[in-house]
């Protein structure tokens, strides 16, 4: 479903500040599957991922969503193809608008916006039914400013909002992260719910070991804008977070390792 | 009471100018300075149709198309040139000056004698008072210039207020709104953002263009100094405002920019009477916006003190 062939992408070519985010990365996700990817800070996970949203085009490579190459989409052009949820809860939603108003957008995600007017009584009937499911209450709140919501209530609306219309492809960028234990827990369930429920293709980055354990049906480990590990199927399933873990330092042993192995290559022979 | 009808004609034709500046400043949050020109674009440009024998219908409506012109331009060099949005607006307001010289070709067109397009209830108010000049209202005699010219500003900003009131409520117009309050938001909904931006501004420009039209009908010229200040007179209407009604709604914020323009020019105008001069005018202008937006900040360190000193009583 999704084909990433080959991205590359680096930061700052030709300054100190150059970062080589990703290195060629090759990845395929089949439709219906939920994918995680970890890794440490700047493996190149949230990279990865908004690359495929479109943030920034890649330097070389393609990346496919079924049948289109969108390698050179706009990210505003991806959205018809691609839902996505953030890292921090305040950035799915406009804080300014009411509940209803926000949800309209998602409504028509991808898709014209024309000059009739965007709610009236059966779209507000048919927005309160599906926010009810959410079962926070937010339905007798649909005039509210979103704003005067909690960092969590925002991050299921606007996981709600990013499924709304059936996505192609679902990217969740830590998205639980930045909320407290418990509104993260409620929106890791959530978020399983709406994968199972819709059968959508879904990509999550997640810092939690717990949760790449817990909900997806593949791990992806990064390390230095590369894949390094890949957990499928039955390995997946045996995988138990002390596992993760083991391959963290792993990865991180062998490269020390080759780093002084070229520090003393570079001693004897140059 | 002709001191009163003139301020509130002049409110309601300069109320026209709020509600273009709600669009930029409040709704896709761009601080806009295209305004001073194109207010002036309007005026000059409605001027010069209206002497070379074009109806004052269809001057006032080539205003408001100059002005979307003259926004979108601004528009164009933020998105698509990444010029600052001050910088912009500057880049354009300056062009335009020389631009509104060129269309007049001098600095100052006079309007004397010429059909405005209050030409028709003028006529009905006319028929009315059997051939009188003045008719009373509450007891003054009001001239029936004065009064048509009140009447057609009321339909025209009534109408105007509505249709934005309903554009804004549309799908469009809750996508320039969210643009204006979560850019990465509206992206991830597909939305494209730097065409919202370029739209926001036309529409709020041909809004400023069109009240410089009726202005340049109403006091019967066309000056290319006259945007001069509009920008913050405009910002000080949408504040006073905001202050009357708040800004809970998209009708609520509609009916308190034309208020507030109102009630701005009806203070003006006692303000001039009781000795205010003149030339001193843009200064308090500018005094009173820095006051609007700096009370808020006042008050909450003000309240932050407040409530320190009474966590450690």
């Amino acid at each position: 479903m999704l084909k990433i062939h080959a991205v590359s992408k680096t930061f700052f070519p030709q300054t100190v500040n150059e970062v080589r985010a990703l290195r060629g990365i090759d990845l395929t996700i089949e439709e219906g599957s939920f994918t995680c990817i970890i890794g440490t800070n700047g493996s190149g996970k949230s990279t990865l991922l908004n690359a495929v949203a479109g943030t920034f085009f890649p330097d070389s490579g393609t990346i496919r969503v079924g049948e289109a190459d969108i390698t050179r989409w706009t990210e505003y052009q991806r959205a018809r193809l691609i839902g996505r949820v953030f890292q921090n809860p305040f950035a799915g939603t406009a804080a300014e608008m009411t509940i209803a108003e926000n949800i309209v957008l998602a409504m028509k995600r991808g898709l014209s916006h024309p000059l009739t007017a965007a709610l009236n009584k059966s779209t507000k009937s048919e927005i309160g039914d599906r926010v009810r499911m959410l079962k926070m209450g937010l339905e007798d709140r649909l005039d509210n400013p979103i704003g005067t919501l909690s960092g969590g209530q925002r991050q299921a609306l606007t996981l709600l909002m990013a499924t709304w219309l059936r996505p192609r492809l679902l990217l969740l960028d830590e998205h639980t992260a930045a909320l407290d234990p418990k509104s993260a827990a409620k929106i890791a369930e959530l978020t399983k719910l709406i994968i199972h429920q819709e059968k959508l293709t879904a990509l999550m980055v997640t810092h939690s070991m717990q949760q790449a354990v817990d909900l997806p049906d593949r791990i992806i480990m990064m390390h230095k804008g590369q894949i390094v590990e890949d957990f499928q199927k039955e390995q997946k399933k045996r995988v138990r977070i002390p596992d993760l873990l083991d391959t963290f330092d792993r990865v991180q042993k062998r490269e020390l390792m080759d780093e002084s192995v070229a520090e003393m290559l570079i001693r004897d022979y140059v | 009471m002709n001191l009163i009808i003139g301020a509130f004609t002049i409110g309601l034709i300069l109320s026209l100018l709020s509600l273009g500046m709600l669009i930029s400043f409040r709704m896709i949050k761009f601080t806009d300075i295209t305004v001073d020109g194109s207010i002036t674009l309007g005026a000059s440009l409605t001027a010069v149709l209206i002497m070379s024998g074009w109806s004052p219908w269809l001057a006032s409506l080539a205003a408001f198309l100059a002005g979307m012109v003259a926004g979108s331009l601004t528009g164009i060099l933020y998105t698509r040139f990444k010029i600052q949005e001050i910088l912009a607006g500057i880049l354009m307001m300056t062009a335009l000056y020389s631009i509104n010289l060129r269309i007049m070709g001098r600095s100052n067109i006079p309007l004397l004698d010429t059909d405005t397009v209050s030409e028709w209830p003028e006529q009905l108010l006319f028929n009315f008072a059997a051939g009188e000049n003045r008719i009373p209202v509450f007891g003054w005699p009001v001239s029936l210039i004065d009064l048509s010219v009140l009447i057609t500003s009321i339909i025209f900003v009534a109408v105007i207020g509505y249709l934005l009131y309903r554009f804004l409520l549309t799908h469009f117009g809750t996508a320039l709104r969210a643009t204006g309050n979560n850019v990465q938001m509206v992206r991830a909904q597909g939305i494209n953002n730097n065409k919202m931006i370029i739209f926001g501004l036309a529409l709020s420009n041909g809004l400023v263009a069109l009240s410089g039209a009726l202005l340049a009908q109403y006091q019967g010229f066309a000056d290319v100094q006259m945007g001069i200040g509009m920008m913050v007179w405009g910002l000080a209407s949408i504040i006073i405002g905001e202050a009357l009604v708040g800004k809970s709604g998209i009708g609520v914020t509609i009916t308190g920019a034309i208020l507030g323009t109102i009630l701005f020019r009806l203070l003006i105008a006692i303000a001039l009477r009781w000795g205010l001069n003149p030339n001193d005018l843009k200064l308090v202008t500018a005094i009173f916006v820095f006051a609007a937006l700096v009370a808020p900040l006042v008050f909450k360190s003000f309240h932050k003190k407040f409530q320190k000193k009474s966590n450690h009583a």
